[in-house]
């Protein structure tokens, strides 16, 4: 019955969002579908539940493997109808279940009756369908008629054979190139789009062949073909042989050139602009090919339509890099483009009139930018500074008004992305324009006054540690990075710490000023700040007890990391870090003095870690080629204790070899033995054969030595097997009293405990740090799982503990510990077995009554990609940490220990801290608003002024600078911003020094009475000297030239709440 | 370069940036929730523009989009950073008019999805698996608009109950209008 599209409910007639498809559901969809089995098909009907199903599948809704194959019969049944617009309809739904080819074969006929059909959209149709859906096999039965179908007639039929031809020629290559003379035929076609897929199928099954597709393109070039994509295409073809003949032609003149400057002539606007393209982008193209390409742009630059504007811009950008003064021709006409509707072309514009401009256009274009800036987003500004960096580097000498315009852009909103931008290319122009050092590190400090991302923040401070101390006068920046102590969060107060002890390294005369910094710092909320500060307090020498020459703090502050983080395209591999840590020189400067000395070598053999293995190993040639160590076993005793030799054995497994190391002790004081070899009988470890060894030339008494056996076994694989081994030797008797031994050496043996090389020694112990998830990481597919039966156990404790040993591998989150009679136990371990192979086990155990263990492993090794892709984002996020947080964290022990001795070293000072905070008064000087002031100074003496900052409720208006205990900004500029700024307008403030002093000049308009002043429009003038010392100053002697305020820093201004603690 | 000019998608959504239909004939885009990522991209990175009486241009992730609004229908066609911008401007310009052919000039979301038939139809004609068939408008409504009965099927083989359908759809349409 026929119905409307969808039943009209009543109660979504009303609302303003109406569609056919309210409502619907996939279940219900697939039962209307049933409509296609009736024996009387309704085509109309049909064809909307049909709809229906498409238009679930293009919202994303999929159907299972089922529903599919349910539908697919169903639909098959409708090609009874005879229904034109059914049919269509179903050509449609076939495609988009794409059936497989056991259900392809179902369609088929039904397809090659539709591709015989007389009506021309059935054959067109069906061919496109048959094709998308078929397999070789098939496609050898229907050749005959596509084959027909390509020069048929009918354009449509026609087309739909060559395309489907493009797409089986993925496929089927070898079918498809037997069509090569009927595709020749077609490109005769009279209509248009005939020659174009034609064309392409032609040249796609010649592709290989580089001299016909040169003669094709000779032919075509002279002929007419009709259509513009035909002509885009050809183009293109053209484009590539030019390219493919370069440099057999020596003569001047380009192959086919004239025929791309005859498209620039075309009358399809796309054939043109292809042509243009073409021969912007010609190899070596020269001024006089271009010129033509450029003149047609330039028109097109004017063009009504949007898409024309952008081609050309897009396209005169590009040639812009190569060849800017092609270019310059069409300046004018791009200026008018910045004020463009369209801001991908407004942007495309302006950059490339920044790289087109010439020194003296860039102040006019900055003063257009600065306009177009304001409305653009994000991402294009990021183009526009991009491109405003590569002009700057271009014309150093214009970098003033270039690093104006970035340090104003940076005052602008903006998101990270942008400002990042910003501050690239502002660090960048620092690094390669030696005069704008200055004025850049200036604007990045006033930047970081004001930055909401604490990644930007660190960055520059840590910039401002390298770059700030080897300006003129890097004091001026001390108080931009103190504020950051003040005003930040932790993790850019630590950064701050770190750069002013940079400071502190780099200039000796800043060092005392720094040292009270950093002390103060040492009161910081968050322990990250505290330590670091300690830490720089210590290095570099600040108790005076530490002599630590510079060259170890610089090391120390400004080495790089042991291992490069952000190196190139090789994910990060843990294995190259040193696990030895750094033997710093702190440590070895407290070791003498602490411990009596003398107390002798350290302890030799068994404690030195794998690092000194690998290193020892790699020293002896025999062994050097062997690759990266793998593992070092713990050492094995092979003689009973309190014997004439100990002799205890290291296990080191390398991928294809594994070498015995024997550490040889003699504890016979009357012998030396020299030429000591382990002979090794190795008849029941099959895989291993001996490859070399290395005798030890000679083992006095009590001298531990060590002597080598190397084996060779199969790559990669955990062979296993016991060895018998026995001491060979020479005994020399020696004289205790003299020390000389005899000539004469017996030659003796002494048999050694067997040795064993099990599956433990393949296995590193590699812990994971969330168990679960990385076993949910682990591909299931190489999971095993195994049952064993343990026998009898005394309890399930020693069943785990056994399993681990056995295994060798690492216990993850305390799940070795077996609670007391539990019946039940999961263990869970992770290592790395050999081929660094990630292995994670899980063990359950049970115990049953008659002590019976039972054990079920599983295991998963998992996928090398998903480790080193873990591992890869680990590297990635440390990363943006690094900057800053690196050096220390090298030694975590260090950094404790000066904690400690901070605190104490505290305790000894004296200091005087004076507080106060007032709150709303008005007047210069302060702003409305709470201002803190820290002093600190030694003796009761209240030497030290610091940064002085006010900020009101809004956060809006802010001074800094050096102050007195006054509020008087000494050695320091005053701005004022907000409300301040209005009312302070026309005041003037000059410091200069003098002989030790500092002279303050202020000039402003109000009016003074007593303590407190207002604006006003009395003219009044003051002048306060003071004088210079250490950090700060100390406020000494004020002149003023009329009655002032001005005295000794007590604190008294406005009642205070004042408070004087002191330790 | 030498490869033929090709569509990676065409887009239709509506005001909301919602689907109406859409067609993908690339990789690019593996699943749906990646696909849908990209039309919010599109979307929203070209709603304030004003593409209603030329078509605009984007560029962004290495795509092309050109696109066209009338109504409450966002049209855009997309291809790769090296397409030939004017090339997808025709394709989107054949695709906008064959609809607005289709659905008589009344080209609005509640319309386009009443005839989604028509538009999928439309949008099986214009491109097949990237590669261009048609971009002239009145050729490719032509092709969708077919709806006829096969004229290769004799009238004895239509039912008495079809051939009632037929009259009835006939009717029913004469009164609808």
């Amino acid at each position: 019955m026929a119905q409307p599209l969808v039943k009209k409910d009543d109660d979504h007639d009303d609302e303003a969002e109406y569609s056919p498809f309210l409502g619907i559901e996939k279940g219900a969809v697939l039962q209307e579908a049933r409509v296609f089995n009736d024996p009387q098909l309704d085509p109309r009907r049909c064809s909307q539940v049909i709809t229906k199903l498409l238009y679930l599948l293009n919202q994303g809704e999929t159907f299972t493997k089922i529903e599919a194959t349910e539908v697919f019969f169903a639909v098959t049944k409708l090609f009874q109808s005879r229904d034109l617009g059914l049919r269509r309809m179903v050509y449609l739904m076939i495609k988009e279940l794409s059936p497989s080819s056991d259900e392809v074969i179902i369609v088929t006929s039904s397809l090659m009756k539709d591709m015989n059909s007389k009506t021309d959209m059935y054959r067109a149709n069906a061919i496109r369908v048959l094709c998308r859906i078929t397999d070789g096999t098939l496609l050898t039965q229907i050749e005959r008629y596509l084959k027909q179908a390509i020069v048929d007639k009918n354009p449509v039929v026609a087309s739909a054979a060559l395309v489907s031809g493009i797409h089986l020629l993925q496929s089927n290559p070898e079918i498809v190139k037997r069509w090569s003379n009927e595709v020749q035929e077609a490109m005769q076609s009279r209509a248009a789009l005939v020659q174009f897929h034609a064309l392409a199928l032609l040249h796609q099954i010649r592709q290989n062949d580089r001299l016909a597709v040169s003669k094709l393109v000779t032919s075509l070039t002279r002929g007419t073909v009709r259509s513009p994509l035909a002509q885009c295409l050809l183009i293109r073809y053209t484009c590539q042989v030019i390219r493919e003949s370069a440099g057999n032609t020596q003569t001047g003149e380009r192959p086919f050139y004239d025929y791309l400057e005859s498209c620039l002539r075309h009358k399809a606007e796309m054939v043109i602009f292809e042509a243009a393209r073409a021969i912007t982008e010609l190899n070596g193209v020269t001024s006089r090919e271009l010129t033509p390409a450029i003149t047609v742009l330039q028109l097109f630059l004017s063009s009504s339509k949007p898409v024309l504007r952008f081609a050309a811009v897009r396209t005169l950008n590009k040639v812009a890099m190569m060849h800017p003064m092609a270019v310059t021709n069409c300046n004018i006409d791009m200026e008018s483009l910045i004020s463009d509707q369209n801001r991908s072309i407004a942007t495309l514009a302006i950059t490339t009139l920044l790289k087109t401009g010439n020194e003296s256009s860039v102040d006019r274009l900055m003063k257009q930018i600065t306009n177009f800036m304001s409305d653009i987003a994000d991402e294009f500004k990021i183009v526009v500074v991009e491109a405003i960096r590569s002009l700057c580097l271009k014309f150093p000498l214009k970098y003033r008004s270039l690093m104006n315009f970035l340090s104003n852009i940076l005052r602008e909103e903006g998101g990270f992305e942008y400002k990042k931008a910003i501050v690239d290319s502002i660090v960048i122009l620092i690094r390669d324009i030696p005069d704008a050092k200055e004025s850049g590190l200036l604007h990045l400090c006033e930047f970081i006054e004001d930055c909401e991302f604490t990644y930007l923040s660190t960055q520059i401070l840590h910039f401002l540690g390298i770059e700030g101390p080897k300006t003129s006068d890097p004091s001026k920046y001390i108080r931009y990075i103190y504020n950051r102590v003040h005003l930040e969060n932790a993790t850019v107060r630590a950064s701050a710490v770190s750069t002013l002890a940079k400071f502190g390294a780099m200039v000796d005369s800043l060092k005392p000023r720094i040292f009270v910094l950093l002390r103060r710092c040492l009161f910081d909320s968050d322990d990250e700040v505290r330590d670091r500060a300690t830490l720089y307090l210590n290095t570099l020498g600040a108790d005076g007890a530490m002599d630590e020459t510079n060259e170890d703090a610089s090391e120390f502050l400004f080495g790089s990391l042991d291992v490069p983080l952000e190196s190139s395209d090789e994910p990060f591999d843990i294995s190259s870090v040193p696990r030895e840590v750094k033997v710093q020189p702190l440590a070895e400067k407290k070791a003498p003095s602490k411990k009596p000395a003398g107390l002798g070598a350290p302890p030799s053999g068994p404690t030195a870690t794998v690092d000194a293995y690998e290193k020892l190993l790699s020293s002896i040639p025999e062994f050097s080629s062997f690759g990266n160590l793998f593992k070092s076993s713990a050492p094995v005793e092979l003689t009973e204790a309190e014997t004439e030799y100990a002799v205890n054995v290291v296990k080191h497994i390398f991928d294809q070899h594994v070498v015995f190391q024997y550490n040889c002790t003699n504890t016979i004081p009357e012998q030396l033995l020299e030429n000591v070899t382990v002979l090794v009988d190795s008849s029941e470890a099959e895989e291993f054969a001996e490859v070399a060894s290395k005798p030890l030339q000679s083992l006095p008494y009590d001298s531990p030595g060590q002597t080598f056996v190397a084996f060779e076994k199969p790559q990669g694989v955990p062979a296993v097997g016991k060895f018998s081994n026995i001491l060979k030797f020479i005994v020399k008797e020696v004289d205790t009293s003299t020390g000389e031994a005899e000539d004469d050496g017996v030659e003796d043996e002494y048999r050694l405990e067997d040795l064993e090389v099990v599956a433990a020694d393949y296995m590193q112990k590699v812990g994971v740090s969330n168990f679960r998830n990385a076993w949910e990481n682990m591909n299931p597919d190489s999971e095993r799982v195994d049952e064993y039966g343990l026998g009898p156990r005394e309890n399930l404790s020693e069943a785990v503990n056994a399993v681990i040993n056995l295994l060798g591998m690492q216990p993850c989150e305390g799940t070795e510990v077996v609670p007391s009679n539990s019946r039940s136990h999961t263990c869970l371990l992770s290592g790395v077995f050999i081929g660094n192979v990630r292995v994670l086990v899980r063990l359950s155990f049970g115990i049953d009554g008659e002590k019976e263990v039972a054990m079920k492993l599983a295991r998963a090794p998992a996928a090398q990609q998903v480790n080193s892709g873990k591992l890869r984002e680990f590297g990635g996020k440390t990363v943006a940490a690094r900057e800053e947080l690196r050096p220390d964290k090298r030694d975590k022990k260090r950094k404790r220990a000066g904690v400690r001795e901070g605190a104490r070293e505290k305790s000894r000072e004296t200091a005087l801290e004076v507080k106060f905070a007032w709150k709303k008064r008005k007047g210069r000087g302060r702003s409305d608003g709470i201002c803190e002031e820290l002093f600190m100074g030694m003796n009761r003496e209240v030497a030290c002024n610091l940064a002085f900052l006010t900020i009101n409720e809004k956060g809006k208006a802010r001074m800094e600078g050096w102050c007195d205990g006054d509020g008087l900004l000494l050695l320091g500029e005053r701005r004022w911003r907000g409300e301040e700024e209005e009312e302070g307008k026309g005041s003037t403030l000059a410091f200069t020094e003098k002989d030790g002093w500092i002279e303050e000049r202020m000039r402003w308009k109000g009016k003074m009475d007593g303590s407190s002043w207002m604006y006003g429009d009395e003219e009044v003038e003051e002048q306060h000297r003071v004088e210079k010392d250490g950090l700060g100053c100390r406020f000494d002697e004020v002149v003023p030239v009329i009655e002032g305020p001005i005295g000794e820093g007590k604190g008294d201004l406005g009642s205070p709440d004042f408070r004087v603690s002191s330790n | 370069m030498e490869k033929c000019p090709s569509v990676k998608s065409i887009l239709l959504l509506d005001s909301e940036g919602k689907r109406v239909a859409v067609k993908y004939y690339s990789d690019d885009w593996p699943t749906n929730a990646a696909k849908e990522a990209f039309e919010k991209d599109v979307f929203t990175k070209t709603q304030k523009t004003n593409a209603r009486t030329e078509a605009e241009i984007a560029m962004f992730e290495n795509n092309m989009v050109v696109y066209k609004f009338v109504q409450d229908l966002h049209f855009f066609v997309t291809g790769g950073e090296d397409e030939n911008e004017l090339i997808l401007a025709t394709v989107l310009q054949g695709f906008f008019d064959a609809v607005g052919l289709l659905l008589r000039g009344n080209v609005d979301k509640r319309e386009a999805l009443e005839n989604l038939d028509l538009i999928l139809l439309c949008l099986d004609e214009i491109v097949d698996g990237g590669i261009i068939l048609e971009t002239d408008a009145t050729v490719i409504a032509g092709k969708v608009a077919s709806h006829s009965i096969d004229a290769g099927a004799p009238l004895s083989e239509q039912t008495i109950s079809q051939a009632l359908a037929t009259a009835r759809e006939h009717l029913t349409r004469s009164l609808l209008k």
